[in-house]
Formats: structure tokens, C-alpha cells, sequence
């Protein structure tokens, strides 16, 4: 399926940091067809370096969308059944209004001016966003990752929005282990010359800074077992080692290939603004424990972890459905053997495909 | 005609294959709140679910048969029964059902308090250990026994925890546990007479005692 991308404008936002923004451009996309009493609407949540594309064949570049094999026709989500829709978070720069964009009053890129966002501030965003629509309330909220940080945020926050939520290799906070990989991320990007301060935007983005941040990140996204199933030692394009500081091994190739491929398509300032984000998030705050934050939810859960995945290991799965099983929720949790690490919620999609449709089917029979 | 009625008293219809599942399927009244304990893929949850419009959930070690559980629509989380209670608030369900594990938990005794605290009441199904015919295996061979019911060799047995049906109600006895209903099964006949020699699978409905 061809797929058009969207943008809607909002006049203003106040954010957590107290700080306004406006006006808001929000970048979506949309599969299915809403139904007469919009209740099938099923809203996608991006991770961290994702867009609006999540599935289907893009209009203008003919890219296949993120996780194209989860949604669609006869898919985990079915676009014969659920009407899906995916926006760009806030402090993207994927079409949504992030650091990247131009600020109305100056002309110029926000840059470093533009404001600390939260987890909090992107949902209320999407809430805009499906307020626009004109959906009381969605079928269900889903991502993995980050994504599934938003998830949960959507169901402490908005609790009356949301009919299911489906979590996946996600946290309720980060841990010091995830700070410090999203630090070591930052520092690289502000220790390029390049960055400028933030201020590159008609110049020279800081690439190579952004590129060792995404190395980091494919490091923390794979497993000891995959990255020994696909590279082990093996040699790029020679036989012996060339005794310098060139490219020997697959694995070096690789991580290089990911860092350069990734600073053609984001923003190093988005970088920073969203990791932060995933930082600062912590979905107690304001409630004193995750009981709490739970108190008002009256969402079905179904969260999923992965075995092998160490960035988002599955005892932070547990401690989200330990809270709900406190509060007597109706909560599904199955930690899914995989050797991709946490790569795995996009590549295993079988597994997840079963899970899913029999959550979302039981989900519309269950619902009022 | 006449013969028939009274015969069929004597068998347990089958649910699901099975008539420990039927009887349990008898005594949970609809719109209960039941949580089922070693759940496997959820079949009993969900008949409950559809027949009884019961709020069901369940728990299972097995990630594969989570898995399928989910996959037909029953909420089940990923967990060990000997730990995985204690997340529950008091009173959660109206039905904890414990159907032939309780012969697989390490600490049974305080799964059974457990079930009782997060439950009103616990349904508890088990293979009865002092049925003849383990007795007869063990007196003649002389090892561990091995019967239909107690297939494995005692090396690859699951079941660490034997128990007979005097065994049960010595403990619910010491544990001042109220049995409301007890059932005696062989196959899907009814066992009335000399149930802990003669049953096969022993149900036990019980309640906290007034005093815990």
C-alpha cells in the first residue's frame, strides 16, 4: 500500500518545563479506515529514531515504514479491522516541530533554543492529535522502546482515552545503566567541532559525532549471540589484519555503516533533545509509586519483553505488570525467548503477531 | 430410561477432555472472578470466560504455553506460582484454582495461603497418592511407583510434593481450612466409597477458616 504523509498544525503547547511552544506541526500517517462510532482506532508510538511511517510504501521515497510487518492487511494490526495511526514525536525531525524546525519569531532554526521536552509533552501532543480526529477513545495505544515508554504515559495520563495499551521491551524508567548510554551518546555528538552549539543548521552537521552516538546505540541494540551469529571475527574484504586503523572486522563495518547511514536521515540536536527525554521520563512522578500511577487505569495491559534484550531487560517488563497486578488490572505478560536482543521487537514478528491479535480480539469483545 | 438417570449420576461429564475441568466448571458461579494457577495454555479460563462470563486470569511458568494462552484471548502473566502471588491485593478473586500442580510447588502450604488471601476460595485438584494401584506398584516393584496417573520415572518426575487425599485433609484440618465440597474421581466415574483408596484425582473446595 502507497502511503501518504500528513502534517497538522497546532496553534500552542505549554509543556512540562513550563516553557510554550507554538505554533506545532505534527507529522502523521494513517492505515484503515476509521469506523462510524471511531472505535477502532489503534494509535502507533514510535522509538526513539523512528517517524511517522510506520507501515506501507512511502508516497515520495518508496521506503517501506518501520514496522511494516506488524501492520497491515491480515497483520498483527489488521488494517482490514483497526484504523492505525502514527505521528512524529515532538522534537523530531521527521515533519514534527523539533529543534530542527524555525522558530516563527527569529527566522531561524530553534537550535538549542528550543525548549527540554518530555515523554509527557509528546503524548500530549498525540492527544491533540486524536482530539483533532475527533476519537473519544482509542482501541489501543502500542510501541516498543520508546514507544512503549508513551504507551504507558497514555494510560496514567489519559486514562479515560484508552481502552488497551500494549507495552513492549519498554521501562517505566531509566535505569543508570540507560542514562549513561544515552550520555555517552550526547557527549559524542557535543564534542564534535561541528555541532557548534547546536548551531549547524545551513552548515556542517556535526556527522561524525552522530554517527559514534548511533554505534553506541547498535552496540546496546543487539546481543552478544547475534552480534557473534552475524559477525564473529570474520575479516571485511581481506584475509589477514591490515596492521592500521582501517576497517578489519565485519562487526567495525557495520557499526560504521549504521552511524553514516543514520546522520543522513536525523537531526543531532533531535538527538539530544529526545534521549534527554527517555531520561527525564519516569512514570511515578507525581504519584509517589507505580501502584499509584496505575490508580485511575482502567486499560487492559498486554506487555511483552524479550530474553535476550539487556537494554530493556524483561525485569522492567515485570515491574509494570507487578504494579498492575497490584492494582487487580487485567494484565497479559510474556517474556518472548529471542537471540536479537532488542532489536527483537522488530524482528520477531511472529511471535508477536500471535500475541497481538489475540489480545486485540479479545480486546473488542471485552470492550463496553 | 428409568436405569439411565441413575447411572449417569454415577460419571462426571468431560470438559475439555477432562472431569476434574467439569466439576470446576460446575462450581464457579457466572461473573466470578477467578484466577487460575498453573493455567497452561488457558483452555479452562477461557471456557470459563465464554460460558460463565467469569473475569479470568491466569498464571504459567511455561513461556510457550503463555503464549498461547494470549494468543486466544486470555490475559495470563509469565510467572512461578510459588512466588507470584504476592503482588496480589487481599481478596482479588472469588475463585483461585490450583488444577493438578499443587503436587508440583515447592512450599504448597504457602500457595495454599496464598490462593486464600488473594481468594474468597480455592479449588485444588490433585492426582491422589494413596489410590491402590500406586500402592500395588510400589509393594510390587518395589521402586518409586509408576501408574497412568504417575507416569514419569522419579528422576524426570515433576511432581516433588506427593500427597493423598488423607494427606489434604490433615492439612487443611491443621491449617483450620473449612473443605466446603470435596469430589472423588476414577476416570470419569465418581468415587463415594473409600475415596483415598479408590480416587484417582481428588477436587477440594475450601475457605479460610473463621480465625485466619
Amino acid at each position: 500500500m502507497i502511503v501518504e504523509a500528513n502534517t497538522v498544525r497546532f496553534d500552542s503547547i505549554s509543556l512540562d518545563s513550563g516553557a510554550t511552544l507554538a505554533p506545532v506541526d505534527v507529522a502523521y500517517e494513517t492505515y484503515g479506515r476509521l469506523n462510524a462510532s471511531k472505535s477502532n482506532a489503534i494509535l502507533v508510538l514510535h522509538a526513539f529514531s523512528g517517524d511517522a511511517h510506520a507501515a506501507g510504501i512511502s508516497h515520495e521515497k518508496g521506503k517501506t515504514g518501520w514496522w511494516d510487518n506488524m501492520i497491515g492487511p491480515g497483520k498483527a494490526f489488521d488494517t482490514n479491522k483497526y484504523f492505525m495511526i502514527c505521528s512524529n514525536v515532538l522534537g523530531g525531525c521527521r515533519g514534527t516541530t523539533g529543534p530542527g524546525s524555525v522558530n516563527p519569531a527569529t527566522g531561524r532554526a530553534y537550535a538549542m533554543s528550543f525548549p527540554v521536552i518530555t515523554i509527557g509533552d509528546m503524548v500530549r501532543v498525540q492527544r491533540m492529535l486524536i482530539d483533532w480526529f475527533g476519537i473519544p477513545r482509542l482501541l489501543s495505544v502500542t510501541g516498543g522502546s520508546m514507544g512503549g515508554m508513551q504507551a504507558l504515559e497514555w494510560a496514567v495520563s489519559y486514562p479515560d482515552r484508552v481502552v488497551s495499551a500494549i507495552p513492549i521491551a519498554c521501562t517505566t524508567r531509566h535505569s543508570a545503566q540507560q542514562i549513561a548510554f544515552n550520555e555517552v551518546g550526547r557527549q559524542a555528538i557535543m564534542a564534535d567541532p561541528d555541532w557548534n552549539n547546536g548551531d549547524y543548521y545551513g552548515g556542517k552537521p556535526p556527522a561524525r559525532g552522530l554517527a559514534v552516538a548511533r554505534m553506541v546505540g547498535h552496540i546496546t541494540f543487539m546481543s552478544d549471540d547475534s552480534m557473534r551469529e552475524k559477525f564473529g571475527r570474520r575479516l571485511r574484504g581481506k584475509e589477514t589484519f591490515g596492521f592500521d586503523f582501517d576497517v578489519d572486522f565485519e562487526v567495525e563495518s557495520y557499526l560504521r555503516y549504521r552511524g553514516s547511514e543514520f546522520v543522513t536521515r536525523f537531526d543531532a540536536n533531535s538527538y539530544l533533545y529526545i534521549t534527554k527525554a527517555m531520561d527525564y521520563f519516569d512514570l511515578t512522578n507525581g504519584h509517589g509509586s507505580l501502584a499509584a500511577a496505575f490508580e485511575r487505569t482502567e486499560a487492559r495491559f498486554l506487555a511483552i519483553s524479550f530474553s535476550s534484550d539487556w537494554l530493556y531487560p524483561s525485569y522492567q517488563s515485570q515491574e509494570i505488570v507487578r504494579a498492575l497486578r497490584a492494582r487487580n488490572c487485567d494484565v497479559a505478560y510474556v517474556e518472548l525467548e529471542s537471540n536479537y536482543g532488542h532489536d527483537a521487537f522488530l524482528v520477531d514478528v511472529a511471535e508477536q503477531t500471535d500475541l497481538i491479535r489475540g489480545f486485540l480480539a479479545s480486546t473488542v469483545e471485552k470492550a463496553p | 430410561m428409568s436405569a439411565q438417570p441413575a447411572r449417569k449420576q454415577a460419571f462426571v461429564r468431560e470438559l475439555l477432555g477432562r472431569s476434574d475441568y467439569a466439576i470446576i466448571g460446575d462450581i464457579v458461579e457466572p461473573g466470578a472472578r477467578v484466577l487460575d494457577l498453573g493455567c497452561g495454555e488457558g483452555e479452562l479460563l477461557e471456557w470459563l470466560a465464554q460460558n460463565k462470563g467469569v473475569e479470568a486470569r491466569g498464571v504459567e511458568i511455561s513461556g510457550a504455553k503463555v503464549q498461547r494462552a494470549i494468543a486466544r484471548g486470555v490475559s495470563v502473566y509469565q510467572g512461578d506460582i510459588d512466588q507470584g502471588l504476592a503482588d496480589y491485593p487481599d481478596g482479588a478473586f472469588d475463585y483461585v484454582i490450583l488444577s493438578q500442580t499443587l503436587q508440583e510447588t515447592h512450599r504448597p502450604r504457602k500457595v495454599l495461603h496464598e490462593m486464600l488471601r488473594v481468594g474468597r476460595r480455592a479449588i485444588v485438584a490433585f492426582p491422589n497418592f494413596g489410590h491402590w494401584r500406586v500402592r500395588l506398584s510400589m509393594l510390587v516393584s518395589g521402586g518409586a511407583p509408576r501408574t497412568k496417573l504417575f507416569p514419569y520415572e522419579w528422576y524426570e518426575s515433576p511432581n516433588i510434593h506427593f500427597l493423598t487425599v488423607l494427606d489434604f485433609e490433615a492439612l487443611a484440618a491443621v491449617e483450620g481450612l473449612v473443605v466446603e465440597r470435596r469430589y472423588f474421581l476414577a476416570g470419569r466415574r465418581k468415587v463415594t466409597l473409600l475415596p483415598n483408596l479408590l480416587a484417582e484425582v481428588a477436587v477440594f473446595l475450601v475457605s479460610a477458616g473463621r480465625l485466619s
